[in-house]
């Protein structure tokens, strides 16, 4: 059968110690029997890796940061579709996900599809609505609360004891043993991320997380749970296995039947002593892990990509368990011109 | 007490638990152990099979079963409804 040609552009491109979902997107799509792919790499800084990886790459277009607003993003993204016909839009950064969301009709319009959570979708799953969310749709979530001034750290030693866990909006967090540590984590994670920042009580056990995919019509596309086996200090996941956890695939099976979710997403879990499941977090977007659900035998990008072209996709039925991934690092060795180019003209 | 039904047992002494991705190795008398649990013999089963086995005296064996048992389902390789 021979494969489609389709342009899919793809964010997310800073594959670094703590790594974004792009370059592991691209090896899925990449890996694809459905679909010969042109990748168009959409960067925000000229660091990112991505710019320079060629075998995944095939060109690359710098784009304002977020909060240059949706204008400016549109602007940009006419002219580079003018330049690439793209045919899919994936994007993989939270704080782009809004700007995305928003565009996303006058994307269609243009011909770039994308396959995005709705509005609420998104914002009900916030880190300072995830008490009301759990409630709704019947899954435990630790008490937490949103604060915006270091002056309410007193309060929390009575409300919530130590440890705690401080948490930025959109990435980051941190376990602290104690006010102190408490006052050093707020002011670290909210110089980098903004306010509010998420108190959250802390839940011992192992944490266990899922990537899946929703169609938008309350049914799983594809799930594949996994635990951390090697964690970096920034708490990211060097290596991890593929589990057989049948409570967590019900959990994500339940909440998509509830929330319709549309498109890549990731539950973070605590898993207790009692076998009881508290969710901490949820990614609206595909985790940079996801290449592990690939080699478990389910190609998650690739089937964001059907359902973004409108197609009728079947929910994958199984994958592998005990399937590894373990990341390396790799030293690339990049030309001053490509260095320049980017810097310069904004695009490689 | 009863292994969990989806524990994997390999002949190099391998285990894998694929509910939480945890895995060990075990030296033969605990690899007949775990194969005997998994076979869902009790625990008389097993201590007489081991004694047997082994020639050496209850005692010993009974001391040593109850650690290696213990052990394991501090592990969590043990169902925990049993």
């Amino acid at each position: 059968m021979s494969k489609r040609k389709i342009t899919i552009a793809v964010s997310g491109l800073n594959n670094i110690d703590s790594p974004g979902p792009g370059i592991p997107v691209i090896r899925a799509l990449k890996d694809s029997e459905l679909f010969e792919i042109r990748i168009i790499g959409l960067s925000y800084d000229t660091m990112e890796p991505g710019i320079y990886m060629h075998d995944l790459v095939d060109k690359t277009y710098q784009i304002p940061l977020p909060s240059a607003g949706q204008q400016s993003l549109i602007t940009r993204l006419t002219y580079i579709h003018q330049q690439e016909k793209i045919d899919v839009l994936i994007p993989n950064f939270d704080a782009e996900l809004f700007n995305f969301i928003k565009l996303q009709d006058m994307l269609k319009k243009m011909g770039i599809d994308t396959f995005l959570p709705t509005l609420e979708q998104f914002e009900e799953r916030q880190k300072w609505a995830l008490n009301t969310f759990g409630e709704k749709y019947g899954i435990k979530v630790p008490k937490s609360k949103q604060i915006n001034s270091t002056a309410e750290i007193h309060a929390l030693t009575h409300e919530f004891g130590y440890p705690l866990v401080v948490k930025g909006k959109f990435y980051d967090a941190t376990v602290a043993y104690s006010p102190d540590q408490a006052m050093a984590a707020f002011n670290k994670i909210s110089s980098k991320w903004g306010l509010p920042i998420i108190i959250q009580q802390y839940t011992p056990g192992i944490e266990v997380n899922l990537t899946g995919i929703g169609d938008g019509k309350g049914n799983l596309i594809g799930a594949v749970p996994m635990r951390k086996t090697y964690i970096t200090d920034k708490g990211k996941a060097w290596a991890g296995i593929a589990l057989e956890d049948e409570t967590l695939m019900n959990i994500a099976r339940n909440m998509l039947k509830g929330n319709k979710w549309r498109g890549g997403f990731e539950l973070e879990m605590i898993k207790t002593d009692k076998r009881e499941y508290y969710l901490i977090e949820i990614n609206p977007r595909f985790p940079a892990w996801v290449y592990l659900a690939v080699g478990a035998g389910q190609n998650h990008p690739e089937a964001l990509v059907r359902l973004a072209l409108g197609e009728d996709v079947k929910p994958y039925e199984s994958y592998e368990s005990g399937k590894m991934f373990i990341r390396y690092s790799y030293d690339k060795i990049v030309d001053l011109k490509e260095f320049e180019t980017i810097s310069t003209l904004g695009e490689l | 007490m009863k292994l969990l039904k989806n524990i994997a047992l390999s002949d190099t002494g391998f285990v894998f638990n694929p509910g939480n991705g945890d895995s060990f190795s075990v030296n033969p008398i605990g690899l007949s152990i775990l194969k005997d649990l998994q076979e869902g013999k009790s625990e008389d089963a097993i201590r007489n099979r081991v004694v047997e086995d082994y020639q050496t005296d209850k005692e010993t064996i009974e001391k040593d079963l109850y650690d290696f048992l213990k052990m394991i389902e501090q592990f969590n390789l043990t169902d925990y409804h049993e």
